[in-house]
């Protein structure tokens, strides 16, 4: 049998009946990394003795006939901002090249506790800043769809990783849209949970209001079932939520019928790219085709979301990463006389141009006399796009649109121009501030063969509304 | 202009960083162009909206307790002896870029 290109339940039945095993299966991804990374660059760091420690473990079990976890045998690729004990973990960021995380993130913990294997750590742009991956500081990831384009960001590497078969399913992080975007990109399904339902005990900081961990994979039930896996309170995280984890792979065939589909002008506006548009339109008649029922709802406050999102991450940003100071981990410059020379050339010479930019803005906007200006302005304004969907979910079940403006951008295209980039974030970042869950599945391809992806936006803690939804297109289509 | 390469040298003395004559001519142009564009939210009368921090704001906070009783969904037991086991010294020391087998160690503090 062929080993790559796996669905979980395929994988972990293929070694529970004992057809093939979980290091045969961690071997041959090895091998296809080995094979085709080196043109795409989805991969930082690659942890082969804990992965094969862990299939060992895993292998014991099938042998002794014992049922396998959800994941077991799983080869999966985490984006290299989750820390991992013993394993290099950079953030994208020559500020953290060296460094060994002598502890592990919750949500990786809980993908080896349900059975997976580390295969490594995924490239990803520094800290996780940017919407093309082009701001890691090692290497660029290039599209497997279309190797002269992005994967999209900044869970590029985890995009890429799954898209190309070298892992079944992968974790990344999403703060503006990090997750959904590049799954769009490369043809794969993206998750982003509700804020609060997966712990982020061991994810590097960027903006601590905004960042979610949450599952790439090929299918909607993969993705289903990896977040059933991970999300749950975690005493480690405060603001983990303490509600009960539905297995969200229950409800996943339950039919669609009668759900009510929001669809907002908003979405579909200027800047959006025709053959988006198109695909995303046929998407909708498909669902609605399947018994939901589509209803005009209005975001009034959308276009406001970039500035906002920006101000906000920006300002946690530049907080977070103070700690990054040459001391305890991180980057430190050599030949330095004193202690704040050390400070500030370490930071100039650790950090990429991105991250000062934001870091940056940041302190500018929480600065005396901006700080109302800019940071509060920003904050209340929050306040108002995160009404915009109560007030929307009062009417419907879910809200489609497209994921991304447009199709995956050329390398380069982008990068010198900071706002261009940051517009590429337009339909993703008012989940992250609203807090709501959203899933992107591919629908459909533009002319030059480019991947398309459809958003399904849902309520507070209400994942299994756009399993359900994204299941259910995903047959059909 | 809002921002002027003097404001640039300010910001970037609070954020500790150096930035190199020119980063700082990039960093006037690149704010400039993003704060223009952030302007756009002064169309917005939010004179009578309350600030939102974070989502768990919305869902979590308890209006009709006082002082910190209200953020009671985020408690949890006082452990003595911490959630997790602390870090030995050495493996708190292992990524040092400098260190003694005791303490981190930095340039001099002080100058004269």
């Amino acid at each position: 049998m062929n080993l790559t290109g796996l669905t979980i339940d395929a994988a972990r039945s293929a070694v529970q009946e004992r057809k093939t095993t979980t290091l045969a299966l961690a071997e041959a991804h090895y091998v296809r990394i080995q094979n085709e990374d080196g043109q795409i660059g989805a991969y930082l760091t690659l942890c082969k003795e804990r992965a094969l420690e862990q299939a060992d473990r895993i292998d014991r079990m099938a042998a002794e006939g014992k049922p396998l976890p959800l994941l077991g045998g799983v080869p999966v690729g985490i984006k290299d901002v989750m820390s991992t004990r013993g394993v290099r973990t950079t953030a994208g960021s020559k500020i953290l090249g060296n460094y060994i995380p002598p502890y592990d993130c919750t949500a990786v913990a809980r993908m080896e506790a349900a059975g997976a294997v580390v295969l490594g750590k995924t490239n990803c742009d520094e800290f996780a800043m940017g919407s093309s991956n082009e701001n890691s500081a090692f290497h660029p990831v290039h599209n497997p769809r279309d190797l002269t384009r992005v994967p999209g960001g900044s869970s590029g590497g985890s995009a890429a990783a799954v898209a190309a078969d070298m892992a079944v399913v992968a974790l990344g992080s999403d703060t503006g849209g990090s997750i959904r975007q590049p799954a769009s990109f490369c043809g794969v399904v993206g998750l982003m949970p509700t804020y609060g339902r997966v712990s982020r005990y061991g994810l590097i900081a960027f903006a601590s209001s905004l960042d979610h961990i949450g599952p790439l994979a090929k299918t909607v039930k993969d993705v289903a079932i990896v977040l059933h896996a991970i999300a749950g309170r975690d005493p480690m995280d405060s603001t983990s939520a303490d509600l009960p984890v539905p297995d969200y792979t229950t409800d996943l065939e339950k039919s669609v019928r009668g759900l009510r589909l929001g669809v907002a002008k908003e979405y579909f506006g200027e800047g959006l790219d025709d053959e988006v548009h198109h695909a995303v339109e046929s998407a909708i008649d498909e669902l609605k085709s399947l018994g939901c029922e589509v209803v005009p709802v209005s975001l009034p406050h959308t276009p406001y979301a970039i500035p906002t999102y920006y101000l906000i991450a920006t300002a946690e940003a530049s907080s977070n990463l103070a700690r990054y100071d040459g001391v305890r981990y991180s980057y430190r410059a050599s030949g330095v006389k004193t202690l704040s020379e050390m400070y500030r050339r370490s930071r100039d010479e650790g950090f990429g141009a991105e991250v000062k930019r934001r870091i940056m803005l940041g302190t500018y906007a929480l600065s005396a006399g901006y700080y109302d200006a800019y940071y509060l302005k920003a904050q209340k304004v929050r306040t108002l796009l995160t009404r915009d969907f109560e007030e929307a979910f009062r009417k419907v079940d879910a809200i489609v649109t497209p994921t991304s403006p447009t199709a995956a951008f050329r390398l380069g295209e982008k990068s010198n121009d900071p706002l261009a980039m940051y517009l590429a974030d337009i339909y993703t970042v008012t989940a992250d501030l609203a807090g709501i869950p959203g899933i992107s599945i591919p629908c459909g391809e533009t002319q030059g063969k480019l991947p398309i992806g459809l958003q399904i936006l849902g309520k507070h803690f209400d994942e299994a509304t756009i399993l359900r939804l994204a299941h259910a297109y995903e047959r059909a289509a | 202009m809002k921002v002027t390469e003097k404001d640039v040298a300010y910001v970037a003395d609070l954020a500790n960083l150096e930035l190199s004559g020119g980063e700082r001519t990039g960093m006037v142009r690149d704010l400039n162009s993003i704060l223009d564009y952030i302007d756009r939210l002064n169309e917005l009368d939010t004179s009578n909206v309350e600030p939102m921090a974070q989502v768990s704001d919305r869902y979590g906070v308890d209006d009709s307790k006082q002082g910190s009783e209200r953020f009671a969904y985020a408690n949890r037991e006082d452990v003595p002896q911490g959630l997790r086991t602390s870090l030995s010294q050495e493996s708190a020391l292992a990524n040092a870029p400098d260190a003694d087998g005791t303490f981190f160690r930095v340039p001099k503090v002080i100058e004269r």
